[in-house]
């Protein structure tokens, strides 16, 4: 019996080291063969995962419907646009004599603030609203988002603060112990490029979220959530302070985003409003729904497979088009919508629990 | 006020619209005892019990609890204090299992904070293994052992009643409300029931009991409370109250007297 236990412990540690070591390879495999844009494609991927296990904390755990999350990641994101970048200096004379040399605060310093500014603007968010349910509370999130993005779109008059449609350009590279995740690092027998760099980070970052995720989950704080999400008063009646707790969800999924907003905007190098629509939240909030809500392997499988996969729609449709027809019949666009819209329609009508749905569940 | 009463409240009013569902309730609960609240549909118990545990906030009322005065505004606060119920249409959390819904009742009595949950802090995992330990425990006190690693919602309705039970008593309550708990039981489930109150009173906590059986209301119960329209109609011993000419009125109507 001891040692049945002692061999899974050992595969399991086994499968362990090989995947983390299968997810080392992935960017050289991926960029060997499709090319550079494609390890954007996944680095792209594993900023969706934290987002949408931020999201999953607040829809997924706690039941509380948000159309508005993708304003906190915008939080995060022009937070470290401006003070990262010439914007500011160029635009205030008082600004530019504070720092001679320009504003360059650093990505981790930046990220700490945007915590704390995305879980206060999460409670913020979550104070009006703790009455409100489902399609209520869903159009109240919807309307907060869209402040945020208007506002992006909106402050650079009087005072030019977001320099508004037009965004926020020059933004300071990710940098890590002195090495910048713009160049490629040398480290004498091979080089590793940028774009690999920014993967390994994110990945670093998706990790340590789906443990945290996965620790609040297994906690008496994640069963709060739940009992909040299945029955209000019988959580209350189990002495839950179910305001403090739907607060609590509210900011730590607010606080993902923020991190993951610092991160984005560092990784592009720039940031518009353009990023920050109500189709993102809904894309992440299909993330969420389409992988398996609240379960937390389901949700980043969701994150990558709707962060891959229109990807791989817009590199095949024309293509094959011309193989099938010899020419371009529809325009890669319009059939890339359609078959992403089809594939959401037919997953929801098969899997109506997600992709992968915590076993156990109808 | 006498001091051998865990639960003691008089006056208490509460107004839904032109309809006066309690005028003047009172009720006292001695430690250690089990006291039934009864009456006809709709004479307002299910109303008192979410009038004393904050769910709805009273009119007026005077409210003592274990020595202290309280008024009942949230149901948490409520349930801390050491007063935990039951619902008479279950709400159990139905996607978790029957472990953890209990688990969610320890809820309460355990403090690991956010920052403790997500390092898995030393104190936070001897909480959580004494939270399984205890609920368990509690499983166990009231036969769902097997059932552990159930989805609530699988339970059979005999069980369901079983577990809130079980869930409640994880808040570590001085008293237990119970609303209607024999609901929907067979005779087997009955008999079953009237054992674990008994036994819980035995462990020595008090209950205050919502119940149309009657037979097991004047069974188990120390003493009763009859209610009708919102009013206490008759209290004091179940032999007392049972040939009391107003419960009689009230239950089989006015011919019977």
């Amino acid at each position: 019996m001891l040692k049945v236990i002692a061999f899974n412990r050992l595969s399991q540690t086994a499968y362990l080291c090989l995947g983390l070591l299968a997810l080392i390879l992935l960017p050289w495999l991926v960029g060997f063969t499709g090319g550079n844009y494609w390890v954007r494609v996944l680095d792209f991927a594993l900023l969706y995962i934290v987002l949408a296990l931020g999201l999953n904390v607040v829809v997924g755990f706690a039941g509380l419907l948000d159309l508005g999350y993708i304003a906190f990641y915008a939080l995060g994101a022009y937070s470290f646009a401006l003070l990262a970048s010439p914007h500011l200096p160029q635009q205030f004379e008082s600004v530019a004599a504070v720092f001679p040399e320009g504003m360059h605060f650093s990505p981790w310093m930046v990220a700490v603030f945007s915590i704390i500014l995305a879980a206060l603007f999460g409670i913020i968010l979550g104070l009006p609203t703790l009455q409100l349910r489902g399609d209520y509370l869903a159009i109240v999130t919807l309307g907060f988002g869209e402040i945020i993005r208007i506002f992006m779109n909106n402050l650079d008059r009087p005072l030019n603060l977001t320099n508004g449609p037009k965004g926020i350009t020059a933004i300071d590279p990710i940098q890590f112990l002195g090495i910048s995740f713009a160049k490629p690092l040398d480290l004498g027998f091979v080089q590793i490029p940028g774009l690999y760099l920014v993967f390994y980070l994110f990945l670093l970052l998706a990790i340590a979220v789906a443990i945290i995720c996965t620790h609040l989950q297994n906690s008496r704080i994640g069963r709060a959530w739940v009992a909040i999400r299945e029955d209000e008063i019988a959580a209350k009646a189990m002495g839950i302070n179910t305001r403090n707790m739907k607060l609590l969800a509210f900011a730590i999924g607010a606080s993902f985003a923020g991190v993951a907003g610092v991160l984005f905007s560092a990784f592009q190098g720039f940031v518009s409003p353009e990023s920050f629509t109500l189709w993102e939240s809904i894309v992440i909030l299909a993330m969420v729904v389409l992988g398996g809500i609240g379960h937390i392997p389901g949700v980043i499988l969701g994150a990558v497979v709707l962060a891959v996969f229109p990807e791989v729609l817009r590199a095949i449709v024309q293509p094959l088009q011309n193989v099938i027809f010899g020419h371009v019949l529809i325009d890669a666009e319009v059939i890339r919508q359609l078959i992403y819209g089809l594939a959401l329609i037919l997953i929801m009508l098969y899997r109506p629990g997600g992709i992968w749905q915590k076993s156990g569940t109808k | 006020m006498s001091d051998h009463l865990l639960l003691d409240v008089a006056n208490v009013s509460k107004r839904f619209g032109g309809v006066q569902a309690l005028d003047s309730v009172g009720l006292q609960v001695p430690y250690g005892s089990i006291v039934g609240l009864i009456g006809p549909n709709g004479a307002g118990k299910t109303t008192f019990f979410n009038v004393i545990t904050g769910l709805y906030p009273a009119d007026s009322g005077i409210f003592l609890f274990d020595g202290t005065s309280y008024f009942p505004e949230s149901v948490s606060e409520v349930t801390k204090s050491g007063l935990a119920r039951t619902f008479q249409n279950i709400r159990l959390f139905g996607e978790m299992t029957v472990l953890e819904n209990v688990m969610v009742g320890c809820h309460c009595r355990s403090k690991t904070g956010v920052l403790g949950a997500i390092f898995r802090l030393p104190a936070s995992k001897r909480e959580e293994q004494s939270i399984r330990e205890k609920s368990l425990e509690l499983l166990a006190y009231v036969g769902l052992t097997e059932f552990a690693n159930m989805q609530a919602r699988n339970l059979s309705y005999g069980h369901q009643r079983r577990l809130e039970i079980a869930r409640a008593l994880a808040t570590e309550p001085k008293l237990l409300a119970l609303d209607e708990p024999a609901a929907g039981m067979n005779a087997t489930e009955k008999l079953e029931l009237r054992e674990l109150l008994l036994r819980i009173r035995a462990d020595g906590k008090t209950i205050l009991l919502i119940e149309h059986d009657v037979s097991l209301v004047m069974g188990i119960c120390d003493g009763l409370t009859v209610l009708d329209y919102g009013k206490v109609i008759a209290s004091g011993k179940p032999a007392d109250v049972r040939v009391h000419p107003e419960v009689i009125r009230a239950y089989l109507g006015q011919g019977a007297v």
